[in-house]
């Protein structure tokens, strides 16, 4: 979409003509966007095979590309061309000619109460996500894992961002939350040698799978208690130690558990959590996050963060603010984990190591500190990097950390920080404006 | 009794190693108030420099240019890489610390893992994935001291280790830039005005920490001579916490909590099954921080309260 770009000698008359062929976009609304998406991912499912096969490429390119490009540079142009043909120019057209048509659509829905508008919203992503998604496997667990990551940055960032202490025992959050609605799961409906024989139909198991994760959830809430009693009984740096100290805990725990076959890993996980699950959960993480932060408690915890003594002298009560953030951290990093589990089908405790922790924490602050924006931002940055540039292999683990160097050096709070998630304001329709053209 | 003793001889060994880094991780956080992330990866870097020089030295010697002892190859090893890697500790503060001197804490920490990482991967990209292993430059002689097997690198591990904590424990008491240090430590806003650089300060503390990091992987080398670039994580996080529990900026807590560390990983292995070793060992430490939130030597936070 950036091929309009003036250069040259006659930089002012191209940007002023790139400025009016970018000026209708700013009158999009979410929901242009959507379309023109769905335009476009339709447009892939129809016409992608024959014409990746016409530009040479074997099938069609799964990530965008990347990973062809990387590995056979000859093709770079035939990928971008794809890339255009397929997603840049039918998106841009298509949103730039219904325009007026989405408008019309979004203010009509946006009468409506706001979950009914947020819902519909919410279906056509998910529309685009699965014809998108259904073109090959991989894509269809790189987004789960990109949606489980999600999950997973938002609530570590309501801990270190909203909150502003440093904690280090997501992994382990993550781990209790995946083993215990693993152990759920494998032993109530699965016949394993495990835990004997299946003792509910596997019929009920789609309905009981959220009850699993959800005390996956409460599990990793209790865990975290360990982590916040004694740490945060003072302010400064020991949130961080006891949480690493936790961390290292839980992985030695559950490589000592014979019951769940220590370090050789837990699997035969159900395959439950597929995509329109693993969407739905996230979707509701993000929501609960959102409203959380948005809350008075989240406002009472930014007060905490700013100034702990001051807050505590606005009679906020800094103990249970904390302690409440702290836990609801922890849940949806259980969520997540048992998700995770439920996705790979099989975990270990090498999973959640310090390594895990690494990848949270980059996803965290690349995407910005104090923000839901940012930690979607980051998440799904970090994760399709990680995922593009997978044919590089090991040099991947030396460009990702030094592109989040150079973020931290030119913004040190992430790219996208201290930023409200406005539902409203990001779904509302954005007519042409009175007296103008 | 035997079997005591025995254990006793081996943490003594394995603690100081933890005591060596931690007194890295110690002295950046009480400087800086920053967790260095990259330390643990300092150690291993450390390490295969010292592998570096001391195959080159080897070279030197064999080839007949100048006569050189094995035990004068080994502290040539010692100087020459803690002076190498002190440079390391110098360009990681530059690249990852000083940047990021206004901004918060945390950020900076995320630059310091993020390093970690790129040595880590650098070093695979540049030596690949086969285990190095470092020269034996000193016979093992064992002496058997009624019962309880001690060998003479065991001795010379704990008293070299020994040696460099108290070596910085008098650079930080006696002279002009440790006093600048522990001034520092005291009041990071306000000793820069009196005319100490901050910039100098910093990147000495860097320096000395990864010093004592090269020293530490070196003798790593001696006693256990196979490194591999993953080496510094497990080491690294545990020293941390090993420093942290010492208490901030305290050299001495620093050294008795990495000794400790030591101690327990290795008791609690005589007593239970080896696999244990971490879940213990970790619950314990948790306990100690419950208890004493600011480690051993570590003042209060309230009296101190810095945001």
């Amino acid at each position: 979409m950036g091929g309009e770009r003036g250069n040259g000698a006659n930089s002012e008359r191209g940007r002023s003509r790139f400025r009016n062929l970018w000026k209708p976009y700013s009158r999009v609304p979410l929901l242009g966007w959507f379309f023109g998406a769905l335009v476009a991912v339709t447009l892939e499912r129809l016409a992608g095979t024959p014409l990746a096969q016409f530009l040479g490429l074997q099938k069609i390119p799964v990530l965008f590309g990347f990973s062809v490009m990387l590995k056979n540079p000859v093709l770079i142009p035939n990928v971008i061309l794809y890339t255009l043909i397929i997603y840049g120019v039918p998106t841009a057209v298509a949103t730039r000619l219904c325009i007026p048509l989405a408008n019309g659509i979004a203010a009509s829905l946006f009468r409506f109460p706001m979950a009914v508008t947020a819902a519909a919203h919410l279906a056509l992503l998910y529309a685009i996500l699965h014809v998108w998604a259904e073109i090959s496997d991989y894509r269809v667990l790189v987004l789960r894992l990109t949606l489980i990551a999600v999950m997973l940055t938002l609530s570590l960032n309501v801990i270190n961002g909203y909150m502003g202490e440093f904690s280090c025992s997501h992994p382990g959050f993550m781990a209790l939350g995946a083993y215990c609605a693993s152990v759920l799961t494998i032993g109530l409906f699965v016949n394993a040698q495990l835990l004997g024989t299946a003792s509910l139909p596997a019929a009920l198991g789609p309905f009981l799978f959220p009850v699993a994760l959800i005390l996956g959830g409460l599990v990793a809430s209790f865990g975290a208690l360990f982590v916040a009693i004694p740490s945060f009984r003072t302010r400064g740096d020991y949130l961080a130690i006891i949480s690493l100290a936790f961390l290292f805990i839980v992985k030695s725990l559950i490589e000592n558990l014979e019951f769940v076959r220590g370090p050789r890993g837990l699997s035969g996980q159900p395959d439950w959590a597929d995509l329109p699950t693993v969407f739905l959960w996230t979707v509701l993480c993000v929501w609960s996050i959102n409203n959380f932060v948005r809350s008075t408690i989240g406002k009472a915890l930014n007060a905490v963060r700013d100034n702990e003594m001051a807050a505590d002298a606005m009679t906020v009560d800094t103990r249970r603010t904390k302690m409440v953030a702290f836990l609801f951290g922890a849940f949806w990093a259980g969520v997540a984990g048992g998700l995770f589990a439920h996705v790979m089908r099989y975990v270990n405790p090498g999973n959640f190591g310090i390594q895990n922790l690494a990848e949270v924490l980059a996803m965290v602050y690349f995407g910005g500190l104090n923000s839901v924006y940012g930690s979607i931002v980051g998440a799904v940055s970090i994760s399709l990097l990680g995922e593009a540039l997978r044919p590089l292999e090991i040099f991947k683990w030396i460009i990702i950390p030094l592109l989040l160097i150079l973020v931290m050096i030119f913004r040190p709070t992430g790219l996208i920080a201290f930023r409200d998630l406005d539902v409203a304001n990001l779904l509302k329709p954005k007519p042409k404006p009175d007296g103008e053209g | 009794m035997v079997i005591f003793l025995q254990n006793l001889v081996n943490a003594l060994q394995w603690g100081s190693f933890y005591a060596l880094i931690a007194l890295g991780y110690s002295m950046v956080y009480s400087i800086l108030m920053l967790f260095n992330f990259a330390h643990g990866d300092i150690f291993m870097v450390g390490s295969y420099i010292g592998f570096g020089v001391s195959m080159g030295l080897i070279a030197l010697a064999s080839s007949g240019v100048v006569a050189l002892p094995n035990w004068l190859i080994l502290v040539l090893t010692i100087l020459f890489s803690m002076f190498l890697t002190s440079f390391v500790g110098m360009i990681v503060e530059r690249v990852g610390y000083r940047p990021l001197r206004d901004a918060p804490r945390a950020s900076a920490a995320i630059t310091g893992l993020m390093i970690g990482i790129i040595l880590e991967t650098g070093n695979l990209a540049l030596l690949g994935a086969r285990r190095v292993s470092f020269p034996s430059l000193i016979e093992t002689t064992t002496y058997n001291v009624s019962g309880v097997f001690v060998t003479n690198k065991k001795i010379m591990i704990v008293l070299v280790s020994l040696l460099l904590a108290l070596a910085l424990h008098q650079f930080v008491r006696r002279t002009k830039w440790g006093m600048a240090m522990r001034a520092m430590a005291f009041d990071f806003a306000v000793v820069p005005l009196m005319g100490v650089p901050l910039n100098t300060m910093a990147a000495l503390t860097f320096a000395l920490g990864s010093a004592l990091a090269a020293a530490a992987g070196i003798l790593f080398g001696v006693a256990y001579p196979v490194l591999d670039p993953y080496m510094g994580i497990v080491f690294g996080w545990k020293a941390f916490v090993a420093a942290i529990l010492g208490g901030r900026g305290s050299v001495m807590g620093a050294t008795l909590a990495g000794f400790l560390l030591g101690f327990t990983e290795i008791f609690v292995a005589m007593i239970f099954p080896s696999t244990l070793r971490d879940l213990i060992a970790y619950s314990i430490i948790l306990l100690i921080l419950a208890i004493r939130p600011h480690g051993f030597f570590g003042e209060p936070y309230s009296a101190r309260l810095r945001l």
